[in-house]
């Protein structure tokens, strides 16, 4: 009714009521009877609330504990390289995703993600500068080089505190006592870390330290607890395969028993190889890092027994005192083969 | 023993629990819808070999009339849902999205004459060829959504022994409640339609598989079951879709697996729908042929959803009419649930004899849109019933390496769409793996040619 109104009221303006015959030039217009075009998709026509934003979200939640520890422990030091690491991250993301030409990708939180937990495998006293090549490096080579958010074959944090191993074998492995600990007289004295002790002076520590973290160390690994308190919610919240922390930590467990058994005097008690170094930190948020992990269950099972093999012989056997970062790297160039041969069972298949 | 039977639910492995929405209609009781004025009725309601129409414009038809029948034996006759004139024999707009030929009849008065089949007196004691031929003539298919003939169903060959009936209670789309207001509203009929099918297939054990969502409909169908001295076992299941699919249903009820590939016949189980059940009655004892069913018609977009026993050919629009219409902002109308349901652009198409229900969804309810990439994250693994790989198979598709995902299984998908409805990425996996089905048997055909 208004559509012939207005030509009546206007007719010396020929070019208005030419404008609502538009929907001709698409010939599916035809199609839509109801006034309100409906929308076509094919089933199912529901989903569930999770993204991948969401997911990653919620990693940054779970790392929280062990980020609030590492300010307690290392302070200045903790804040300096946390905020170095983490914003050299999110920088590196964007201009990657400029020069890409994509939209920006730093609210799905990967990016962050990344910087903080490269910030958290890195000893307090590295230096700042370090510390933003390692992060920049991680974005762009561990990250970018492959594709992208869900193409990288290796963890991008790791693979980041691997090139700085490589770059600053000394910066890396010197490590200072938490500022809270008793043996903190001198602001930044150095000190080794617990596997380092044993592995080169053959002195153990005690747990109450390993589990609290008031020992020498990275900063976010030296808390087994507020490690596994983050790692505990990922496990419930099933952002986490329950199977890979639990299979590379018992595995690491028997691996290592078995040569305690063997000899206690060389070789360090299991439980003191669970809880002590990134081991915690890795089999919860690195090894669970969904790009780099098998998608089958019986795949998880495989990474994490594999992961566990690999850390202990590097940590009895190698050169290093720490074998955390190379065991999860190793694997992580496995996983696209233990996907490939971990098909499951179909649902009532006979297998010859 | 009944007692601690109902207390255990039974289920499959994996598989995902949408939202239910079936509060909106499982209240309410059905109302029979008045006449249409015309009605639309494909030719191919099933699966098999469509019919040949045997009228011809001008011809006037009784209600339940067959007017398309074939001489295949997978194939099921069409008959006429109204009394009329046919306007038409020609292609309309059908819920599948293309054209198909149809019976177009169009309503004389008010008069609705039936045309009878003629039934056994004693159902009990009639041969069993007699049962399945009604069966046959009464155009009954498998009502939950496959449309199989159900006489073909009922004829296992002699080398498959069948030693396990379940009636299909389980309903687990969301939003769908027919089923579930039928089981309280036409209990007894149901139970001896199931006894009739039980009787074709010389057995006596029945399991009723109902979700536990439904608590009324198995505590009515437990207490008729009694009343009418029948030794049916009514089976609460845990409430998970797709816990009605049919291989899912088995493993839940009797812990017995289908090999893939096969049939419910492979492992002695012929399983059908609770609405199947009610015609096989209709059709035994009153000798009504299959030309109405309850329908539920629901969602955010209907002003007011409602179960509704309509006839077979209605367009939607009436349906939807019945309901108050459609409120302005909706966006998607499917027929079916939202989990499996097939989009409709136009709801001048017809119901069709496996129309469960016509969901109307306003947007806000859609899906979200923003596309990730595989982050790996193995849910769609964890969730898959038929225990594939569906991040790999929808990859594969995607490269096109159709002989690969032949390996890994991409025609023991049942399409249940929990891959893409848990992908956080919202990667349309469920909808590659369908381009896989149809691309892999291209490309066998292209190698045996």
């Amino acid at each position: 009714m208004t559509e012939e109104n207005i030509p009546q009221a206007q007719p010396e303006q020929p070019e208005t009521p030419k404008k609502p015959v538009k929907p001709k030039k698409d010939p599916r217009a035809k199609l839509y009877k109801p006034e309100t075009p409906l929308i076509l998709a094919s089933s199912p026509h529901f989903h569930t609330k999770d993204t991948v934003p969401r997911i990653m979200w919620n990693v940054v939640a779970a790392l929280v504990p062990a980020t609030v520890l590492a300010l307690v422990y290392f302070q200045w030091a903790a804040v300096g390289i946390i905020l170095t690491s983490v914003s050299s991250a999110l920088i590196a993301e964007m201009l990657v995703n400029r020069v890409r030409g994509e939209s920006f990708t730093i609210p799905d939180g990967s990016a962050l993600i990344t910087g903080l937990l490269l910030a958290l495998t890195l000893p307090p006293s590295f230096s700042l500068g370090g510390t933003a090549l390692g992060s920049v490096f991680a974005i762009v080579v561990g990250k970018h080089f492959f594709g992208g958010l869900g193409y990288n074959i290796f963890n991008p944090a790791l693979l980041g505190r691997a090139f700085l191993q490589a770059s600053f074998p000394v910066p890396m492995t010197t490590w200072t006592w938490p500022l809270t600990a008793r043996y903190a007289d001198v602001d930044g004295i150095t000190a080794a870390t617990p596997l380092g002790l044993f592995k080169f002076e053959g002195v153990t520590s005690e747990l109450s330290g390993l589990l609290t973290g008031n020992i020498s160390g990275s900063l976010g690994e030296t808390s087994a607890i507020a490690i596994l308190i983050g790692g505990i919610y990922l496990l419930i919240r099933k952002y986490a395969d329950w199977r890979i922390p639990l299979s590379f930590l018992l595995s690491t467990f028997l691996v290592s028993g078995v040569f305690w058994l063997i000899s206690p005097e060389s070789y360090p008690s299991p439980v003191f190889q669970l809880f002590s170094g990134g081991l915690m930190l890795g089999a919860f948020f690195m090894a669970t890092d969904m790009v780099t992990s098998p998608v089958t269950a019986r795949g998880a099972w495989i990474f994490g027994a594999g992961a566990g093999f690999i850390l202990v012989i590097i940590r009895l056997f190698g050169g290093l005192p720490e074998g955390v970062m190379y065991s999860i790297l190793l694997m992580n160039a496995f996983t696209p083969l233990i996907n490939r041969y971990t098909r499951p069972k179909f649902f009532g298949e006979i297998r010859a | 023993m009944s007692e601690s039977s109902q207390l255990h639910i039974s289920t499959f492995r994996r598989g995902v629990h949408p939202d239910e929405y079936k509060d909106l209609t499982c209240h309410l009781p059905s109302q029979i819808m008045p006449l249409p004025d015309e009605v639309f009725i494909p030719l191919q309601q099933h699966i098999g070999a469509p019919c040949e129409a045997l009228v011809e414009k001008g011809d006037t038809v009784k209600t339940g009339q067959k007017i398309a029948d074939s001489s295949a034996f997978v194939s099921s006759p069409i008959h006429a849902s109204i009394t009329g004139t046919v306007a038409a024999v020609a292609s309309f707009p059908h819920p599948l999205g293309a054209k198909v030929p149809m019976i177009h009849i169009k309503r004389d008065g008010e008069e609705d004459d039936w045309e009878l089949l003629s039934t056994p007196e004693n159902w009990e004691i009639a041969p069993k060829e007699e049962l399945s031929k009604l069966v046959r003539e009464a155009g009954i298919v498998g009502l939950g959504g496959a449309a199989f003939p159900t006489h073909v169903k009922m004829s296992p060959p002699a080398d498959k022994p069948i030693d396990h009936f379940i009636l299909n209670g389980c309903e687990c789309e969301p939003f769908l409640t027919c089923d579930h207001r039928n089981m309280l509203e036409d209990t007894d009929r149901i139970l001896k339609g199931m006894a009739i099918m039980m009787r074709m297939l010389g057995i006596n054990q029945g399991i009723v598989g109902i979700e536990s969502n439904k608590a009324d409909a198995i505590a009515t169908m437990e207490a008729r079951v009694k009343a009418l001295n029948l030794n049916f076992k009514i089976q609460p299941l845990k409430v998970k879709y797709p816990q009605g699919a049919e291989k899912m249903l088995i493993d839940a009820a009797l812990g017995r697996k289908v090999p893939a590939g096969g049939l419910p016949m492979d492992v002695g189980v012929v399983v059908n729908n609770i609405a199947t059940a009610l015609a096989v009655y209709e059709a035994v004892f009153d000798g009504k042929p299959l030309i109405q069913r309850m329908l539920t018609v629901t969602g955010d977009a209907i002003q007011a959803p409602g179960n509704l026993t309509s006839r077979i050919g209605t367009p939607f629009q009436v349906c939807v009419d019945a309901c108050s219409g459609l409120k302005d902002e909706t966006s998607q109308v499917f027929m079916g649930g939202p989990m499996m349901g097939l989009v409709q652009y136009d709801l001048q198409v017809p119901t069709l004899k496996a129309t469960s229900g016509i969901v109307c969804m306003q947007s806000s309810q859609l899906k979200n849109t923003r596309h990730y990439p595989c982050i790996q994250c193995g849910t769609c693994v964890s969730v898959c019933p038929m225990n594939l790989v569906p991040t790999r198979l929808s990859r594969q598709v995607e490269t096109g390496k159709y002989q690969d995902c032949k390996e890994w299984g991409v025609f023991n998908c049942i399409e249940c769409g929990s891959c893409a409805f848990v992908c956080p990425s919202g990667i349309p996996l469920v909808q590659w793996i369908r381009v896989g089905k149809v691309k892999s048997t291209e490309q066998q055909q292209k190698a045996q040619a």
